[in-house]
């Protein structure tokens, strides 16, 4: 079924009967020529592209509970391409194209707005690390402006500007950032992979993968064993768990990192908010609520749960940067598993077993990367190649020394 | 959490600062025949278990000794709690 404003004044007029399932529940089949291990939005989008961009549509995405019950779910919806590193800048300024492009590709309603994306500075050394970062942006072809404080009090003139200790000096102002409906990127991808006829079958937990002289072939699963030509694991949050059934060591941690949410207020913050001297960032749901953010709570965890000094932390960031949220409550707090890498960033790569694939590391900026990441990995099983703007997240560069990282926090998990 | 300090009893987690996987504590040698590729599982890989998983944590807040606790990554219940040094020795190493 195809989507239009056509559809909703037909269905508007004769009760809203004839609309269909987004996609449908096959049974799997003995085999495939590409199984995507885990139905996130990673894997949706591998194999939307992949049905799509490369017409392989004999795919199925095999996830363990129902779709997009992970990380696409419970992240903070936030969409922008404010890298830095050579290896990061353009794949996520390839992701924001997408992103503009979306919901015109999939016929799915998505709410992409790009409300912009502010990061405050607080000194003048951090004003210049924004500088330099605004010229990567441009050098990759992404919008950015530097915005001196009264550039930032035109935005947000309800920013606590003369905090003694972390007065605003300025901000990095990227128009084109926004937010994006989380679980309409899920059902989106979902709609056009399935339309294309890939297989999306749910409650089906991979339990181990089959190894033919040291070549994969295929999947065991809770529904039975799966044959495949290619076996491609996004699962970020468990990737080590998966690939242990493959003997594989990642150089990965998993964390838990918190979200939240505040009761309905009225229309205030414009867009995506950064407050530069701790970790907090801010936007404002279409339903009223902030939605907000800080650090991972630090230790390895798979609660898909936090403790409370980080809720603490959190709401002390918020408070300092705006203090009228002082008297806002908070609604519901949660919290997702996050695959740390040892460098704070990702992978989208092929592994030393024939035939397996890799997808994951993604930290805590997976959501925004969705597009770009099903764009190349789909570019990678298609191709066996990596997609030029993904050509540095490989799994080997701890040992050939090119790290991408972002913040220079060397290889310690919890500080990126 | 609440770590059971062995020796200063129940104290915040918010005391401590957080290091990662006790085999951290084995650090290889550099006359090692594999040293390079020894190096990067040290450094860089990690087993990363959904369970028990023993972890090294630094009470930076209070007499700064390195604790080895062992913790359930799914539930964060805390099962054990020993001085790294104590782990250290017993585990073959002089100091």
């Amino acid at each position: 079924m195809r989507y239009s404003a056509f559809q909703i004044l037909k269905e508007g007029l004769t009760g809203n009967k004839g609309w269909k399932k987004i996609w449908r529940e096959p049974e799997p089949k003995t085999e495939y020529d590409i199984i995507i291990v885990g139905g996130g939005g990673h894997g949706l989008a591998t194999a939307h592209y992949l049905a799509k961009e490369h017409g392989i549509t004999n795919v199925a995405v095999l996830e363990k509970g129902w779709l997009g019950s992970g990380n696409i779910g419970r992240n903070t919806t936030i969409i922008r391409s404010n890298y830095l590193l050579p290896g990061n800048e353009p794949f996520y300024e390839l992701s924001l194209k997408l992103w503009e492009g979306l919901e015109q590709d999939f016929n799915y309603n998505a709410m992409v707005s790009q409300r912009g994306i502010l990061n405050l500075a607080h000194s003048d050394a951090q004003r210049d690390a924004y500088t330099r970062r605004g010229n990567a942006m441009h050098m990759a072809g992404a919008d950015a402006q530097l915005l001196d404080a009264n550039g930032v009090k035109k935005l947000c003139p309800f920013l606590n500007f003369d905090n003694a200790r972390f007065p605003i000096k300025g901000g990095l102002w990227q128009p084109r950032g926004g937010t994006v409906r989380h679980d309409a990127v899920a059902w989106g991808y979902a709609h056009g992979a399935d339309s294309r006829g890939v297989d999306i079958i749910q409650n089906c937990e991979v339990t181990g993968f089959q190894m033919n002289n040291g070549q994969c072939e295929g999947v065991h699963t809770s529904k039975g064993s799966i044959k495949a030509k290619k076996v491609a694991v996004c699962v970020a949050g468990s990737s080590s768990r998966v690939m242990e059934q493959a003997g594989l060591r990642l150089p990965i941690e998993s964390h838990v990192l918190q979200a939240f949410v505040s009761e309905g207020l009225k229309p205030v913050i414009p867009g995506v908010v950064t407050f530069g001297a701790g970790h907090f960032y801010v936007s404002q749901s279409d339903k009223g609520g902030l939605v907000f953010g800080g650090d991972i709570d630090g230790y390895n965890s798979y609660a898909q749960r936090g403790n409370l000094p980080v809720v603490e932390d959190v709401c002390e960031g918020g408070v300092a940067l705006m203090p009228m949220i002082g008297r806002a409550r908070l609604l519901r707090t949660w919290g997702g598993v996050m695959d740390m890498s040892m460098d704070g960033s990702p992978f989208i790569d092929k592994t030393s077993i024939p035939g397996l694939y890799f997808n994951g590391g993604w930290c805590y900026g997976g959501f925004k990367a969705t597009p770009a990441s099903g764009w190349c990995y789909a570019h990678l099983l298609a191709t066996d190649n990596p997609h030029p703007t993904a050509s540095q997240m490989r799994l080997d560069r701890f040992i050939t020394g090119r790290m991408m990282d972002e913040k220079g926090m060397g290889a310690q998990p919890n500080l990126h | 959490m609440i770590i059971e300090h062995p020796l200063l009893g129940p104290r915040d987690a918010a005391e401590f600062v957080y290091l990662g996987d006790a085999s951290l504590i084995h650090r290889p040698s550099k006359d090692d025949t594999n040293a390079a590729v020894a190096f990067l599982e040290y450094q860089y890989l990690r087993d990363n278990p959904a369970g028990l998983h023993r972890e090294l944590w630094y009470h930076e807040q209070g007499d700064r000794s390195w604790l080895v606790v062992t913790r359930n990554t799914v539930t964060h219940e805390i099962t054990d709690v020993q001085l790294a040094k104590d782990v250290a020795r017993s585990e073959g190493r002089s100091r």
